[in-house]
């Protein structure tokens, strides 16, 4: 959940890689587990850095995979999308269900919290119906040892029928052994016998009804008693799969629909339907986890869970929950602006000194000063400004954030916010979706997958850009450090700028809300889907991991974004700046033009102008304004705050500039990334354009309005 | 026998329950039986968020926030 290395990493422009069980050598292991059992600490524990993003065949959902050795062997393990169960009840579902039951993994890895184990023994007796070549990883086993947990794998083993192994990812223990009984399974060393679970006789008289007609149609290629036993739970989207991937065209086969339409009639007239089947299945599930629990889980304490409840009582109550959760917000913000400035000015010093002895050599060559003013003036200037810019907010936000996220506390703010959200009629999950979407906006997007009904999911698509991303937070920070805070003094101005800063989040979440109602009422009716959100227990966060992930996975990959996007951005201006036409450069015309609009709304030409070549990425967005208000079209060397603030203000900008600009960062257009993403996501044109739509039309009526406002009020 | 039943949603915080009926439909049904909510299963409420809705529930050993909708489709019997 939250800014996960999946969502903000570089899995999003993983969009060609396969994996191909033909091309690569090795053995394919699925790693399957219940949500924040610590799944992706075991994945990045055996795979390290050597993570790979990609598709699998047929479905264009990424998932993560990574390779490791052991004994001379390769192993492909493949991160499958974290259920409780595999009975297909949501896309996510689908996926791992597909995962485990088509693609033929080696072994299949269920990752379970040993603090909740009977729980989480749903998904392993649903994953050893499928397949017997399976390895049950029991993880956390320090935290459930601290309270008092007894779990005793050999037991457990004997009753699952498979290898269990006790592990602590975080600490590595335990991971030789699941390595080596994953070794053992997949070359078929070691024959599992695992647990088959019976359930009544009717339902068993009904299985044996259609599994011959469904054995003669799958040919042994898949386990037919389960899918006998999904087919009668009519299972919809299994039929799809099974004719995707083996071609099986069930409702074709009149055997079969004959055979099936008796089978349930022969459940039906001895008091079972179809959610009483479903019932029953779950329920045999259940009584079976409990009864392998009480036998080899025993607890030491039965109040185990009471330092949760205590943070809880406080995190979430009534009189300190929300204000702990602005606290929280506002304390990241002021470290990430109070600490940003100094290295800012470092790296900037940096840069630009490597500028100067680019522009000696450049002079040195007898390079033409045209080339050197797109390449240098034009392309690295820009570049450098971006860096320096961007990267020390960067460097600190994201640990600051990823530590709330590794804490597990993200869903307490789910927890938090749920109730306005049910009445704007949306998802409470989306607090969630609006937290990956700080980070960055198309990885909110892709985080719209945990919400399962299709309506929310759509609203909180088209709602994430009111979230400022990481793109967007320097253009704030400096103009709210400028124009608000610039009003106080020193470290009052720093206070003052990060309460603005956070005024405008709040701000954010506010329209989202007001216009997720508006959507929910209009183009999006419905009302509220059920809603079940674990809470998971408080976690030690993981200092280091935290820093060398967020630096890696994220910093480095939104850096390397906008500094893709800057240079040839910075060389496109320097070009319109410097080509003339009449008299006038390009930039000036078309700012010109956009002039009376910008006017409008409280911005320039400029400004406008700037915001639509900021189309690729938001990062660019201020530098555009600078280089285009400098009348060489490139930019100055940056040096510091007050100096940022002459250049604009000596540009016609008032504090009423400074808002609305701010207003139109928070609400415009997604950028080109979040777009496409969202039409990936939403597979619909339609649903693109309105995501398009929608925030910038909120951002034109909010600006329009402020503007004339505080015209007709004579304040500006 | 019916009257000792309660909607979830009214369980006191701090007081333990068993499950005695489902009535949801659909998919939220089936989530809550992922979650290992069925007949018979023991459920505390634990505590509620800051607005009073959603409430926090502990269902085998996890913690699960539910809105008042759905816990007033669970008729449980308190302990």
């Amino acid at each position: 959940m939250g800014l996960t290395n999946q969502s903000t990493g570089s899995s999003l422009l993983g969009n060609g890689t396969i994996i191909d069980r033909t091309s690569c050598s090795g053995f394919i292991i699925a790693l399957s587990g219940n949500p924040n059992v610590g799944k992706s600490t075991v994945f990045n524990s055996l795979t390290g850095l050597n993570q790979h993003t990609g598709n699998w065949p047929g479905k264009t959902v990424a998932t993560c995979y990574g390779k490791y050795k052991y004994k001379n062997k390769n192993f492909i393990l493949v991160d499958i999308p974290g259920t409780y169960s595999l009975m297909a009840n949501s896309a996510e579902e689908e996926i791992a269900r597909d995962f485990v039951c088509f693609e033929n993994p080696d072994a299949t890895v269920v990752v379970t919290d040993a603090t909740c184990l009977e729980r989480n023994l749903n998904l392993v007796l649903q994953t050893l119906e499928i397949t017997g070549k399976v390895v049950v990883c029991v993880n956390l086993i320090d935290e459930a040892e601290r309270k008092k947990i007894h779990i005793d794998c050999k037991k457990l083993s004997d009753r699952l029928g498979v290898p269990v192994i006790a592990t602590n990812a975080r600490s590595k223990r335990g991971l030789d052994e699941l390595t080596d009984a994953v070794y053992n399974i997949a070359l078929g060393f070691v024959r599992a016998n695992p647990l088959q679970i019976t359930y009544d006789e009717t339902i068993e008289q009904a299985i044996e009804l259609i599994r011959p007609a469904v054995r003669e149609v799958t040919g042994g290629k898949i386990n037919d008693r389960w899918v006998s036993l999904r087919l009668l739970d009519g299972d919809a989207s299994l039929l799809e799969s099974l004719n995707k991937f083996l071609g099986f065209n069930i409702p074709d086969n009149s055997i079969l629909r004959q055979d099936l339409k008796k089978a349930r009639q022969f459940l039906e007239q001895n008091g079972i339907n179809a959610d009483q089947l479903r019932d029953r299945i779950v329920s045999r599930i259940i009584s079976i986890s409990e009864e392998i629990c009480r036998d080899a889980v025993s607890f030491g304490n039965k109040q185990y869970n009471d330092t949760d409840r205590k943070i809880d009582s406080i995190l979430t109550s009534k009189i300190f929950g929300i204000p702990v959760m602005l606290a929280l917000l506002a304390v990241i913000f002021w470290l990430t602006i109070a600490g940003a400035n100094y290295p800012s000015e470092l790296l900037a010093n940096l840069l630009f000194g490597i500028e100067d002895r680019l522009t000696d050599i450049f002079i040195s060559l007898n390079v033409p000063g045209w080339i050197h003013g797109v390449l240098i003036t034009g392309t690295y200037r820009t570049l450098a400004w971006v860096v320096s810019v961007m990267l020390p907010p960067m460097a600190i936000f994201f640990p600051l954030f990823t530590l709330l996220e590794d804490l597990g506390y993200l869903p307490r703010v789910a927890f938090n916010l749920d109730n306005f959200f049910k009445k704007a009629c949306a998802h409470g999950k989306q607090a969630l979706t609006m937290c990956m979407g700080f980070g960055c906006n198309a990885a909110g997007v892709i985080g719209c997958r945990i919400i399962d009904s299709p309506r929310e999911r759509l609203i909180a698509t088209i709602t994430n850009t009111f979230v400022p991303c990481n793109g967007r937070f320097p253009t704030l920070i400096a103009l709210s450090a400028i124009f608000i805070g610039g009003m106080a003094n020193g470290a009052s101005g720093s206070l003052v700028s990060t309460l603005s800063l956070t005024a405008v989040v709040l701000l954010g979440i506010t329209i989202t809300l007001v216009v997720s109602k508006i959507l929910s009422k209009t183009i999006l009716k419905g009302l509220p889907s059920s809603f079940a959100l674990e809470l998971p227990p408080y976690r030690k966060p993981q200092v280091g991991r935290i820093i060398v992930r967020s630096i890696l996975d994220r910093t480095i990959f939104v850096l390397g974004r906008a500094a893709a996007v800057a240079a040839p951005a910075g060389f496109i201006i320097w070009i319109m700046a410097n080509v003339r036409v009449g008299g006038v450069s390009i930039l000036a015309h078309t700012a010109g033009f956009l002039d009376p609009f910008g006017k409008l709304l409280g911005m320039d030409g400029y400004i406008i102008l700037a915001f639509i070549l900021g189309l690729p990425a938001n990062e660019i967005v201020l530098p555009i304004i600078i280089m285009s208000y400098m009348a060489s079209g490139s930019l100055i060397e940056y040096s510091g705050m007050e100096q940022l603030r002459h250049i604009l203000v000596s540009n016609g900008w008032t504090p009423l500039t400074g808002i609305c600009v701010m207003l139109f960062s928070l609400m415009h257009f997604p950028c080109a990334t979040t777009l496409w993403t969202i039409r990936k996501e939403t597979r619909s044109m339609k649903w693109t354009l309105i995501s398009f739509a929608v925030p910038t039309a909120a951002g034109i009526i909010a600006c329009f309005i402020i503007a004339n406002a505080a015209r007709f009020l004579g304040l500006a | 026998m019916k009257e000792n039943l309660i909607e979830l949603k009214n369980l006191p915080l701090g007081r333990t329950a068993k499950v005695k009926h489902l009535s949801s439909i659909g998919a939220a049904r089936r989530r809550l039986l992922d979650l290992g909510l069925i007949n018979g299963t023991v459920v505390e409420a634990m505590h509620k968020s800051p607005s009073g809705d959603p409430t926090a529930y502990n269902i085998r050993g996890a913690v699960i926030a539910l809105r008042s909708e759905e816990a007033s489709k669970i008729l449980v019997e308190l302990n």
